[in-house]
């Protein structure tokens, strides 16, 4: 029996980056933000309203954004940046790597509009690198927040680690499931639904689509044991031994690219510790496009169909 | 009333730590380094405010200094040790294994001193800047200070920041160019002119100093006094200062060979020759 998941309203998980955000300017006096001219994307308005000499708006000038909020930190500050996953990462990638990982400062990298379901601006916005441009950097946290109350409660929670962290999240609206009271634990993945035959390990986006297998595959007599992992680096290495233990297969689902993505992370600690048939829906080394994001997942097989698919291939090879 | 005599010791001091560091790890960058010796001397045992016993990552109350050319750190160091924050015996470690004196400067290693670690160009402006802005939600009347390659100007990011500095009007902050003219590839308007870098800066609505001499201590002094009566004036502040790559040594000058090379066994015997003072080698 799959456990059922209900929600009533599908929800952006920008705006769960937006209304942590918001929280924690009323009850954080350290934390500032910065943004790179998309406070409306990313949803800032209300922290930059209420708290306005706790907000920088830096202007199209990511790089400079990384270098001040390294700064903003040296006097005790904790600053939050903004922009879009692109532009977080792969365009100020040396500049997190020298000015917050290496030197190991206090920054909370906030990326918006991560992955393909970004839908018509195309590629050149749809960086499908980022998660792995980030986990390679030693010490960086990497967080993949599921819906809107999960990322809600990641903003939250990662004031209160000290280090960088990277947080990412997108644009369309998806279902918000997670309780809006779910703690938020860095590093502790969460199971969603106990079963016995395949371990299927989604983040972000594609956690909702894994429940939506996890259900049709039950229609099948498939138990599907569904993990969601918000955080990608630390791994819960403890949680996926445990099921894949149990399952002895499982299927990695993730809106990024196959090459350094969650599913990597996944085959490196089972290559190490429990080697285990694997298969990956993520994208196979492309780029994106233009189209909607429905359109999208479908064509670059991120759907739920292909994570059924994913589970009858790997389940023959156990 | 600064005591000139003692701060020019003390840069005699430097740069013979700074040849004797590189010569002894046949690696590092001494050009730059003699170049911008006496702007740090007086920077640090005359000109800020700071607490070099009790060195503290946030620095609140203290002015705050930014290497952001990280590859002149045998000064940095030398200077840094010099003044207290850590020992002067540790400087022979420099681009050792299990050393935190890094060929560039970092906090990995939790060297007293060093706020953030540089060595790829053109990263220090900004932090600056946001160690600035902090001062100024901390309602910290503290000064921050940064020092710049000229060649390093030919990095965007420093443009970001200058642009953004000018706007949110960061009166509390001196950033100083050294001026020397020469990169690794050769002479700064040769690789990439910089075009009339005064007009520069003020165009993008920066106060700005001129430092004519900055091998010279009173020189150096008179430029950081000239730049501070501009503080909490509603500019950024930059102070110009023109230096000579390789100062104290007459071979190292003139050039940009010594850019990124030690001397050898005999090159330092002649080093040290020129660097006569009180010594106290390490």
């Amino acid at each position: 029996m799959m456990k059922k998941y209900t929600y009533t309203e599908k929800k952006d998980t920008r705006s769960g980056f937006g209304a942590g955000l918001q929280h924690l300017g009323k009850t954080n006096p350290n934390v500032v933000a910065l943004c790179a001219d998309l406070i409306g994307s990313l949803k800032m308005d209300a922290f930059k309203a209420e708290n306005p000499d706790r907000f920088f708006q830096v202007g199209i000038a990511e790089a400079n954004m990384i270098g001040l909020a390294a700064g903003l930190t040296i006097g005790g500050k904790i600053p939050f940046t903004g922009t879009f996953a692109n532009f977080s990462t792969g365009r100020v990638y040396d500049q997190i790597r020298q000015s917050v990982a290496y030197s190991g400062k206090n920054v909370k990298i906030c990326a918006s509009h991560a992955g393909l379901t970004l839908g018509e601006d195309g590629a050149t916005h749809q960086i499908l690198e980022d998660i792995g441009l980030m986990k390679m950097l030693p010490h960086m946290c990497v967080i993949n927040p599921c819906d809107y109350n999960q990322t809600k409660a990641a903003t939250i929670a990662i004031a209160d680690h000290h280090g960088p962290v990277y947080l990412r999240f997108g644009r369309p609206t998806v279902p918000n499931f997670t309780p809006a009271d779910q703690k938020f634990e860095i590093g502790k993945a969460i199971m969603l639904n106990e079963g016995t035959d395949v371990t299927i390990i989604a983040t972000g986006h594609l956690v909702w689509k894994a429940i939506e297998a996890g259900e049709q595959l039950a229609e099948q007599g498939i138990s599907a044991e569904i993990i969601n992992i918000h955080t990608i680096k630390p791994l819960d290495d403890d949680a996926i031994l445990k099921s894949v233990t149990k399952t002895k297969c499982v299927v990695t689902a993730e809106e990024h690219q196959m090459n350094g993505g969650l599913g990597d992370s996944v085959a490196q600690l089972l290559s190490r510790r429990l080697p285990t048939p694997q298969e990956f829906v993520a994208v196979n080394d492309s780029f994106g496009e233009s189209g909607t994001p429905d359109q999208l997942m479908t064509k670059y097989g991120l759907d739920t169909i292909n994570i059924i698919e994913a589970v009858n291939s790997v389940m023959k090879r156990k | 009333m600064a005591d000139l005599a003692k701060l020019q010791t003390t840069c005699v001091q430097v740069r013979r730590d700074i040849v004797r560091m590189v010569h002894a790890v046949s690696s590092g960058h001494p050009g730059g380094s003699l170049g911008c010796t006496e702007f740090l001397v007086a920077l640090y045992q005359e000109v800020m405010n700071h607490n070099p016993k009790n060195f503290s990552m946030d620095g609140i109350g203290e002015d705050l200094f930014f290497l952001s050319n990280g590859h002149i750190s045998p000064v940095f160091y030398s200077v840094l040790a010099r003044s207290g924050y850590f020992p002067v015996d540790e400087l022979k470690t420099f681009r050792k294994i299990n050393s935190r004196l890094q060929g560039h400067p970092t906090t990995h290693d939790n060297l007293p001193g060093v706020r953030i670690a540089s060595g790829s160009l053109g990263q220090g402006m900004s932090v600056a800047i946001g160690a600035a802005l902090a001062k100024k939600l901390n309602k910290d009347n503290s000064i921050v200070y940064s020092l710049h390659g000229d060649g390093e100007l030919q990095e965007g990011q420093i443009w970001e920041a200058v642009l953004y500095a000018a706007a949110n009007k960061v009166d509390n902050f001196i950033a100083t160019i050294d001026y020397n003219g020469r990169q690794i590839d050769g002479n700064v308007e040769d690789v990439l002119s910089l075009g009339n870098l005064k007009a520069k800066f003020e165009a993008f609505g920066w106060e700005v100093i001129e430092t004519e001499e900055g091998n010279n201590m009173t020189a150096v002094l008179e430029g950081l006094a000239n730049a501070k009566t501009f503080i909490g004036k509603g500019k950024p502040i930059v102070n110009i200062m023109k230096t000579e790559m390789g100062a104290g040594v007459d071979f190292m000058m003139g050039t940009h060979k010594w850019h990124g090379s030690a001397p050898n066994d005999e090159q330092l015997q002649k080093a040290l020759d020129q660097l006569v003072g009180n010594e106290a080698d390490y």
